[in-house]
């Protein structure tokens, strides 16, 4: 056993020492790998941050009512009428004796795209003067908030960084009304921060969207009330065609729906990349398998086994590969971790801005990743090295 | 002395393509231990398939192979190939040493597949490279070193495992007259002072007088009075 250890140990130095001299073929397999795990990690990391970003925006103890079937806000319908029963429903938290509810209606106007100029959505929301307590970690800094019955708008700070158009200070147009912007929020890692948010009634009016509500928020007593708020709701034939959530339920309903892309370009993208690495990874250890024909051949004579022979190059071609994914993780972490980025949130055709993330599992899969490649290129090569006969005259 | 090796009823052949190339049919033969035979005989004859059959690093279609009494013709590939490490060294026509590796390292190979300590290890390596007078070689590579100096590494290579058996395939086929001369005095030495059995295939008469005796192969047959001899 410790001889087959020094065996593979001795091989796998003399692999590694030639190297250099097949430097660009081993210099490009690096290269393969890391472009692929790059990729990889570009699309992951995006639907990573798109979902943290989304499914940190929602708390156990608030309640969305919405129209039920619609995914999106924009499709939702709620009367006044239905906000006003569903004010009158069990487990809500009261203050100064009045439940904490928010009826929303949600609008879109058009913004720039900072980086490259060009228009985009842009989420305006009504909300009620309870809609700020019914989000937590909103702070505002910079300005005030809105004040109720005026055409004042804060902007989250997300969407400032990225878009253009409103400016703390600036007086907007919008559907033939002027708006100005008083004041600028943060809300760190929620979808929130891509938001515009102005007076209820206002927008219902200057947006000729009477008494129409899209969504209801309400905050509850705790999380365990949201099965008994929901059970009554359900009873209620004038709430018929409603559906109750979580706040977390909902965001995270629209996360796994806009994350899925990415992911499937990630493995899509990724793959048929491999794909490519994986040729050149096995091209390289056959021309190494080659090169060291009649090293392999004097070793096997000398009386090296054929496994030690298979794991020194199986080892090369995951070292090389590791090699690449390593690279390709730097790569990505120099280019784009942490990287604040938009992109549409598909449910409501709006920009969300939120950051790419590269968590330690996505981490972890792409090394994973390279050194698949890295076996599987390594595989065939080794398993010709191994049947490398310790003849005489092959080794001459 | 009694036989290190025999030879009973060998048959080889080897199929290129659809033809099949008989380059044994029923060879016998026996090797006292100590002996030093020189192999002479036409390109083809067999030479270097007999000592690839010789050294375990081949196997006959048919008939046995005996080493100090104990079958090899029927190991199989990694037991021969464990046989091969403890009871054979090689020598070949163009050394085969690792170009990346130190004159040391080269000879230290074979005792990669023992379990030696790396002290001990070392001692051996210095031993050898003492054997043939290149001591102060032994942090050089093989192209600092000449051919002779290079031929001289790889019998270190070759004894350091202190194997019974010595083949060497043309073992001066690539050096002049006088290196030569040196190289096949050094393997005189082994055979007459560390009772090395040795044999060596080779082109040259000069070379073959270094040995005790020369065996002619020809078409896969021992010429039978020198074989009886
Ligand atoms: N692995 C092999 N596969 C097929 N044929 C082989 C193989 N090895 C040797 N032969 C053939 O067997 C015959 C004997 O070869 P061998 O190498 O033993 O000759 P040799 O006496 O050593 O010749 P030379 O003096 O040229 O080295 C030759 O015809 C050779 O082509
Ligand atoms: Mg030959």
């Amino acid at each position: 056993m410790t001889s087959l250890l020094n065996q593979i140990a001795t091989i796998t130095a003399l692999n590694l020492r030639t190297i250099p001299q097949r430097g660009w073929m081993s210099i490009a397999t690096v290269m393969a790998v890391a472009l692929a795990t790059l990729v990889l990690l570009f699309f992951l990391a995006l639907s990573n941050g798109l979902s943290k970003t989304v499914e940190g925006s929602g708390a156990d103890d608030i309640a969305i009512v919405l129209r039920e079937g619609s995914n999106a806000e924009l499709n939702s319908v709620v009367s006044k009428d239905q906000l006003n029963i569903l004010a009158t429903g069990p487990g809500l938290r009261r203050r100064d004796g009045a439940p904490v509810v928010s009826g929303e209606l949600l609008v879109i106007v058009d913004g720039i795209k900072r980086s490259t100029g060009t228009a985009a959505n842009m989420p305006f929301r009504g909300i009620s003067a309870d809609g700020i307590s019914l989000r937590k970690g909103v702070t505002i800094t910079e300005g005030r908030m809105f004040a109720p019955g005026t055409n004042e708008i804060v902007v989250g700070a997300g969407l400032l960084r990225e878009f253009a158009g409103f400016e703390f200070g600036k007086s907007i147009r919008l559907r033939g009304s002027e708006w100005t912007v008083v004041g600028v929020f943060e809300a760190p890692g929620t979808v929130f921060e891509s938001e515009l948010w102005a007076d209820i009634a206002v927008t219902q009016s200057l947006f000729d969207r009477p008494n129409i509500f899209q969504t209801m928020r309400f905050a509850l007593n705790s999380a365990a009330d949201l099965a008994t708020f929901r059970e009554w709701a359900k009873a209620d034939a004038r709430l018929k065609g409603l559906e109750v959530l979580s706040e977390r339920e909902f965001y995270a309903k629209q996360a796994s729906q806009s994350s899925g892309i990415f992911m499937i370009a990630a493995w899509g993208l990724g793959l048929t990349m491999a794909v490519g690495a994986l040729a050149g990874a096995m091209n390289a250890m056959y021309s190494s398998v080659a090169a060291r024909a009649s090293e392999i051949a004097t070793l096997r004579i000398i009386g090296f086994s054929g496994v030690a022979a298979f794991v020194g190059t199986l080892i090369e071609a995951l070292i090389l590969s590791a090699l690449g994914g390593l690279v390709g993780l730097i790569l990505a972490f120099v280019f784009f971790h942490g990287r604040t980025t938009s992109t549409l949130a598909n449910s409501s055709f709006t920009q969300l801005v939120f950051k790419f993330d590269l968590s330690p599992s996505l981490v972890a899969s792409a090394i994973v990743f390279a050194l698949v490649i890295g076996f599987l290129g390594g595989l065939f090569p080794g398993v010709r090295a191994a049947r490398q006969r310790p003849l005489l005259e092959l080794a001459g | 002395m009694p036989d290190l090796i025999r030879l009973a009823d060998i048959d080889k052949s080897y199929t290129r393509g659809k033809e099949r190339i008989a380059i044994f049919d029923r060879l016998n033969m026996h090797i006292p231990a100590g002996d030093f035979i020189a192999v002479m005989g036409p390109s083809g004859s067999g030479k270097t398939t007999l000592l690839n059959l010789l050294g375990g690093a081949d196997r006959p279609d048919k008939g046995t192979i005996e080493f100090d009494g104990k079958r090899i013709d029927n190991l199989k590939e990694n037991e021969l190939a464990r046989w091969r490490a403890a009871n054979v060294g090689f020598i070949f026509q163009f050394y085969n040493l690792m170009p990346i590796l130190t004159a040391a390292q080269n000879v230290e190979l074979p005792l990669m597949l023992t379990n030696l300590p790396a002290a001990k290890r070392r001692d051996n390596v210095a031993t050898a490279l003492k054997v043939v007078g290149l001591e102060e070689r032994a942090k050089h590579r093989p192209r600092e070193l000449s051919g002779g100096q290079q031929q001289r590494v790889a019998i270190a290579r070759a004894i350091v495992a202190d194997p019974k058996l010595l083949l060497c395939d043309e073992p001066t086929g690539d050096l002049d007259r006088a290196t030569a001369d040196e190289i096949l005095g050094t393997l005189q030495l082994l055979n007459r002072q560390l009772g090395k059995t040795i044999i060596m295939v080779t082109h040259d008469a000069a070379a073959a007088k270094f040995a005790k005796r020369t065996l002619h192969l020809d078409k896969g047959k021992f010429d039978e009075r020198e074989l009886a001899a």
